[in-house]
């Protein structure tokens, strides 16, 4: 069954393993340039006194590239579940071959549980090798930039499309199981992969683990926004600069006790009496110095490849559990 | 080797024309003792029955005296037709022939001589239904 | 001598519908059967039930001993082809007979290879555009190189031309008279059937009309045609399935084990096909006096 399974998916994987090397032509090509800019420009800049400069050239480099390859590993596991996995059995059925293959001499089991293991298999380590192309390429502007956990960049580099492509791949194979018809289970997928990598991205990933707390001190450079607002006049903290490379949730002006300064106490000590602002903002820090100080949430930078590693585990949780489903849902014969 | 016809529309059950067909490659000359038949599979093969009316057909001319089967080779022709009568055959194509002029004589067409010849020679060979 | 399929009141219901309803069956080995009967009337709903790839509703149904499908080495014992002979369209002759080498536990290469080479196909052109025929043949070699005990056939001939359809049937007929399997093969047709089936199952309105062995059949059948006459007035062992009668003239289709002894009925013998019909329409005046009672219209 393995060889069978192998047999019918040879188009698929031909498809997908051209293409992949037709990408890794393309970053092969263009990858040690940027690595040779990092090297000349950003590794020197300390002492030619350009950092910013020279690391806003490098991350402006081959930027079609970027989008590019932002766009496609996006796109590859979401692909994967509608192109590999929704007609894995959706077609049989429409092609009405399942009833040559479960006459066969082999179990339904059997044969759902390898053709879902060739198609898991294959899915994995196409997005293994995309991602690691993909990260190898990048490493340089990542270096610079310095934000792997931007939404967009945790779930486009290292381990999580593996993750993201098993499960979608898991996700299409049952809707075509279910609904029995390709084009609406290919549908089914797509938007069963979006609406549960949105919910992972807003709601499960913060909770991964525990974040940390931290308290710094107001000064004349914290990230403070002041302003009228409906609720009356606000002063409040941004998460702008603060704990460059870590992943900051969010950042509060809060006393020992915990408490926020009332709008009282906001309108004595940041008065907008001064006709420059920045005289202002030095004042409103100044006074609220000698109460209150930022309270920072977060997950250290340290974090990064735990973190890849459960929501990958997170994904491959849910594939499994989605496989299991499968298998009840099989019709088996009395 | 002798090749079997079916007609469908004789009303003839299948194994009786294929017997049918072998007395007449026997009277005719066509089948000799020693000669083969066909295997089932060969017979099948062309005239898509089942084959066990092939067999049927065969233990019958087995019951017959007319053929055998020899395991792992086949079937094969060990007897002709015991010898035809030649005087009681010549007397009843004269008697026959007289019966017909005289039909014929009476007004008879074909097809009444036809239907009574079928009538009489059913309730000569009748058995059982009465 | 074995049964190769029983059932016992074997039924599949879809919603308010019964498919397939009180199915009884007993159907010996080694035999061709065949099992006739109008579109709907639940042959392929049978055959989908003995391979398993539906499960009744109420009854039993048993395979060569076993539940369909209870595992390989039973799937490995059936051959069936499916209605409309799915194949893998995008696959040549040749990876389907991989398939079925891989996937199948008795599977004989050489006599699968020596049939597509008999039958002149070419093993490398691709299913999807070999013709409606040659599909049947490539799923009469799939199922027949696994060396079944038992072949189930769904309506294999219904959409093949006639020279095509008796090739297949001549093919079939080889393969029972070489190998001995027991076949099962379902059309609406009786005409396709007559020449090689030697059982017959009616099936008509999901419920079984007539089976048993064709020489019996034929045997215990007989037209009946004389003056008019009240069917009451017959003897208890004639069972009349069929009657017409005009103003003269009576015509009755009667089963009976006994002779016919009077002598006012012209008796001839009766055709499968002339059995089948008149089981049929048995069967739809039986539904109409069914729908009358319940105060339907007939």
């Amino acid at each position: 069954m393995i060889r069978f399974a192998a047999l019918q998916f040879r188009n698929q994987a031909a498809v997908a393993f051209g293409a992949l090397a037709v990408v890794a032509i393309v970053l092969a090509v263009t990858g040690p340039h940027l690595v040779n800019l990092y090297d000349t420009t950003v590794l020197t800049c300390g002492v030619h006194h350009d950092c910013s400069a020279a690391t806003t050239a490098l991350t402006d480099t081959d930027g079609p590239i970027q989008v590019f390859l932002a766009f496609l590993l996006l796109a590859v596991p979401a692909l994967i579940g509608m192109f590999w996995g929704a007609p894995l059995v959706a077609h049989e059925f429409e092609a009405g071959t399942f009833r040559l293959a479960w006459t066969q001499g082999v179990t339904r089991t059997g044969w759902l549980a390898v053709k879902l293991g060739v198609g898991a298999l294959a899915s994995v380590v196409v997005t293994g090798l995309l991602s690691l192309m993909v990260t190898w390429w990048s490493s340089p502007i990542d270096t610079v930039s310095a934000n792997h956990f931007d939404p967009l960049l945790f779930g486009a580099r290292d381990l999580t499309p593996v993750g993201y492509a098993a499960f979608a791949f898991v996700l299409g194979a049952c809707a075509g199981l279910v609904i029995r018809r390709t084009v609406p289970a290919m549908f089914t997928a797509l938007a069963g992969f979006v609406a549960v990598r949105y919910v992972v991205n807003s709601w499960v990933r913060p909770h991964l683990m525990a974040p940390l707390h931290r308290y710094l001190v107001i000064n004349a450079s914290s990230p403070l926004n002041m302003g009228e607002t409906p609720a009356g006049f606000q002063v409040t903290a941004t998460t702008r600069g603060v704990l460059p490379g870590d992943w900051v949730y969010s950042n509060q002006i809060v006393d020992k006790a915990g408490h926020a300064p009332t709008t009282a106490f906001l309108d004595r000590a940041c008065p907008l009496g001064h006709a420059s602002a920045q005289v202002n903002a030095q004042t409103c820090a100044t006074n609220l110095a000698a109460k209150f100080h930022l309270l920072v949430t977060y997950q250290p930078a340290s974090r990064y490849w735990d973190l890849q590693w459960y929501e990958t585990a997170v994904f491959f949780g849910v594939a499994a559990i989605l496989a299991g489903l499968c298998f009840l849902w099989i019709p088996r014969p009395s | 080797m002798i090749e079997f016809q079916l007609d469908p529309a004789s009303g003839v059950a299948t194994y009786l024309q294929l017997v049918q067909q072998v007395h007449q490659g026997l009277r005719l000359g066509v089948l000799e003792p020693g000669e083969q038949l066909p295997t089932a599979q060969q017979v099948v093969g062309k005239l898509a029955i089942n084959p066990n009316t092939v067999l049927k057909a065969y233990r019958d001319l087995e019951r017959e005296g007319l053929v055998r089967a020899r395991p792992g080779m086949g079937t094969f022709v060990v007897q002709t037709l015991p010898g035809r009568d030649e005087v009681a055959l010549a007397r009843f194509l004269s008697q026959m022939t007289k019966l017909l002029h005289a039909a014929r004589a009476a007004g008879l067409g074909h097809d009444d001589i036809e239907a009574i010849y079928r009538t009489a020679t059913r309730n000569a060979f009748a058995e059982g239904v009465a | 001598m074995t049964v190769v399929l029983e059932t016992g009141g074997l039924g599949k219901q879809y919603g308010r519908r019964w498919a397939l309803h009180d199915c009884t069956l007993s159907i010996p080995a080694e035999k061709v059967v065949g099992l006739v009967g109008p579109n709907g009337a639940g042959k392929t709903t049978l055959l989908h039930l003995a391979v398993g790839l539906l499960s009744p509703t109420t009854g039993t149904i048993t395979v060569l001993g076993d539940a369909p499908a209870s595992g390989r080495t039973q799937l490995g014992k059936i051959g069936f082809v499916a209605q409309d002979t799915p194949t893998y369209a995008r696959l040549s002759i040749t990876q389907h007979l991989h398939m079925g080498a891989w996937l199948n536990p008795n599977w004989d290469s050489e006599l699968a290879a020596q049939r597509v080479d008999q039958l002149g196909l070419d093993p490398k052109q691709r299913a999807g555009s070999l013709s409606g025929g040659q599909r049947a043949q490539l799923a009469l070699t799939l199922a027949i190189a696994k060396q079944p005990e038992l072949l189930l056939l769904d309506e294999p001939v219904a959409s093949l031309d006639p020279l095509a359809r008796r090739e297949f049937l001549q093919s079939l007929m080889e393969v029972v008279a070489e190998h001995g399997v027991s076949v099962v093969l379902s059309s609406h047709l009786v005409s396709d059937l007559e020449r090689v089936c030697d059982y017959l199952i009616v099936l008509d309105a999901s419920h079984v009309q007539l089976a048993g062995e064709v020489s019996e059949l034929l045997a215990s059948h007989h037209r009946l045609s004389g003056p008019r006459r009240d069917p009451a007035t017959l003897p208890p062992t004639q069972h009349v399935i069929e009657q017409s009668h005009t103003d003269k003239q009576s015509t009755l289709l009667v089963r009976t084990d006994e002779p016919i002894h009077d002598p006012a009925w012209n008796v001839t013998p009766v055709t499968l096909e002339d059995l089948v019909l008149a089981y049929m329409s048995q069967s739809r005046d039986n539904q109409a006096v069914g729908r009358s009672t319940l105060g339907l219209v007939p």
